[in-house]
């Protein structure tokens, strides 16, 4: 067993905190190895989601009951320990949304709407995935605006070459921290100062790189950052935007109902402030205060930690399949593991990657095959899918060594 | 592995590994249609040729896909090559029972009545037979079926354009 790495990173502790991992498939122990698409989340968090319902559930801002003050308490409690989590400097800054791609479309359908007009431009880059694509795409089909792309070396990171030219009178730069397909770390240093130099705001789709590393919002210096809570061990159906104060302030409601006004008439609304302006109807009560129990439980961890962790995972990975599979195998993506995260993009030579993870199956080793929601990228490399696979905190060395075996199973089932 | 052999049966993974009529055919006079799977990216061009009598005189296939897309529209070409329109309709129509697609959602038209089912049950489907064992494998379903569903759109392009 290898559950303990150089770090004193203790998996074989961590993963008791899983029970869906104490599992076998047809007798051959679970790997689960498709973290980036949703985490696994541990015992700590459906127990803080179960108590909540169990002792402490009403709707939230409403009532004067205590028991409305408890859920209340444990919602807002939620949000501060989100915006502690990611250094923000207020957790008013903090809104909660279903997911990622609610919030960029937030960001996209309120900032986006007020402040675009035909002819604008925005910025993405090659890397992003389709929730920070189609919804600016939506846009600047009814807006005409223009969508300027940051191209993509082959090793999959940015080519920013042309960047001050591409950002040249752009409105907007939308950029992805951290690649779901290639697990590049974008520069996002170099993007921001280069993007507010050009007077463009940036948008921050930190969904990949907020649950494996540790993340400051203010440091990076970006307008909008999004996330997601069930790819953090949270649950699904929350998620996070945030959004420096004045942006949100200035910035017209989104969704309109309860909750996000300060007066109705028959004449009119008043918007509520950030971030009530943004959480209309009955927010995801629960789901928020397991997303804090999930931060609870990382921060227990320690985030650097847990990067480490990964990088030494990654480190690994990229020896064990060059060693085992040789020139059958192409890896998207930075040789340097520092530049990534663990999200390993496969491509198996004469093998499809549906074909791929099929065979995975019968070995218990779950993967996800497909273009990964980023058609773009695909085409750029010429590839109609991979097969992909990402770690996480409760992954381990046994886990990529029964990866190594199942793609050279995969190989040798298909060798002509 | 018995489930896999189940499902990648020799005679698959000999269209897979040398597809029939891969390629593609000048279009117009051809018709050239794009099927896509949404779920991983899979791409099929199908490029048929109908004379005047409504027969297929000649598909190649296009785009690129998993082993079981391939085989799939490999011997979903090799079938289909001489045989008319309506023949084609019907095969399809056997192919779709076998693959138990009696769900309207798996893309198209697809909703196999139980009388065409009936009717049409008995058709042989010769080399085809080998993709049954698709069927335990629901997922893999839209990967047999993608090849099937682009002819057919294909088709009823041809039919509206030729009834204008």
């Amino acid at each position: 067993m290898t559950s303990s790495d150089s770090t004193g990173f203790d998996v074989a502790k961590i993963r008791k905190d899983f029970p869906i991992l104490d599992q076998t498939q047809a007798g051959r122990r679970l790997v689960f190895l498709d973290s980036a698409a949703s985490s696994q989340r541990p015992q700590q968090v459906l127990d803080a989601m179960d108590n909540a319902y169990l002792t402490s559930y009403a709707n939230v801002h409403r009532g004067v009951y205590q028991l409305a003050e408890r859920a209340t308490n444990l919602y807002e409690g939620a949000r501060k320990r989100v915006a502690g989590f990611i250094g923000a400097s207020s957790p008013d800054e903090v809104v909660f949304t279903k997911n990622a791609t609610e919030a960029l479309n937030l960001v996209v359908g309120s900032w986006g709407r007020a402040n675009l007009k035909p002819g604008d431009a925005v910025v993405l880059s090659m890397l992003e995935h389709h929730a920070n694509i189609v919804p600016w795409q939506m846009l600047a089909a009814e807006r005409e605006l223009e969508i300027r792309w940051i191209p993509v070396h082959d090793d999959g990171r940015l080519d920013l070459s042309e960047l001050d030219r591409l950002l040249d009178g752009a409105k907007a730069l939308s950029v992805t921290a951290m690649s779901n397909v290639t697990g590049t770390l974008t520069q996002l240093d170099q993007l921001v100062s280069a993007a507010h130099a050009a007077g463009a705001i940036v948008v921050v789709d930190a969904c990949q790189s907020v649950p494996h590393m540790s993340t400051n919002v203010t440091a990076m210096g970006a307008d909008f950052v999004v996330f997601s809570g069930h790819k953090m061990l949270g649950p699904t159906g929350i998620g996070v935007l945030w959004g420096r104060a004045e942006h949100l302030a200035a910035m017209p409601p989104f969704l309109g109902g309860g909750g996000m006004i300060l007066n109705v008439t028959t004449e009119g609304f008043t918007p509520d402030v950030a971030p009530a302006k943004f959480e209309a109807g009955t927010p995801p009560i629960v789901e928020a205060i397991g997303l804090g129990a999930a931060i609870d439980y990382l921060e227990s961890i320690g985030m650097d930690a847990i990067r480490q962790h990964e990088v030494e995972l990654t480190a690994y990975a990229l020896r064990k399949l060059t060693a085992d599979l040789g020139s059958s195998i192409r890896i998207f993506g930075p040789a340097e593991p520092h530049e990534r995260g663990g999200v390993l993009s496969i491509e198996l030579e004469n093998v499809h990657a549906h074909d791929v993870s099929q065979i995975l199956d019968e070995h218990a080793v779950c993967i996800r095959p497909g273009h990964h929601c980023a058609k773009p990228l695909m085409r750029h490399f010429g590839v109609a899918a991979t097969a992909r696979a990402s770690f996480y905190l409760y992954n381990d060395r046994d886990d990529v060594d029964a990866l190594a075996e199942s793609l050279v199973a995969a190989r040798d089932f298909f060798a002509i | 592995m018995s489930g896999l052999e189940d499902l990648y049966r020799e005679i698959i993974l000999d269209h897979y590994r040398s597809p029939r009529n891969k390629g593609e055919l000048p279009a117009p006079p051809a018709r050239r249609t794009e099927g896509f799977n949404p779920l991983c990216g899979d791409e099929i061009v199908v490029f048929v040729n109908v004379d005047d009598n409504d027969t297929v005189t000649d598909i190649k296939i296009g785009g690129q896909g998993c082993s079981i897309s391939q085989a799939s529209a490999s011997m979903m070409s090799a079938a289909v090559k001489g045989k008319t329109l309506t023949e084609v309709e019907e095969l399809t129509n056997s192919f779709k029972t076998m693959m138990s697609i009696h769900e309207t959602d798996i893309g198209g038209d697809d909703s196999v009545t139980s009388v065409e089912s009936s009717a049409t049950r008995d058709l042989p489907l010769g080399d085809l037979e080998a993709l049954r064992g698709v069927v335990k494998f629901p997922v893999r379903i839209k990967c047999a079926t993608l090849g099937w569903n682009t002819l057919t759109q294909a088709i009823d392009e041809q039919r509206n354009d030729t009834a204008q």
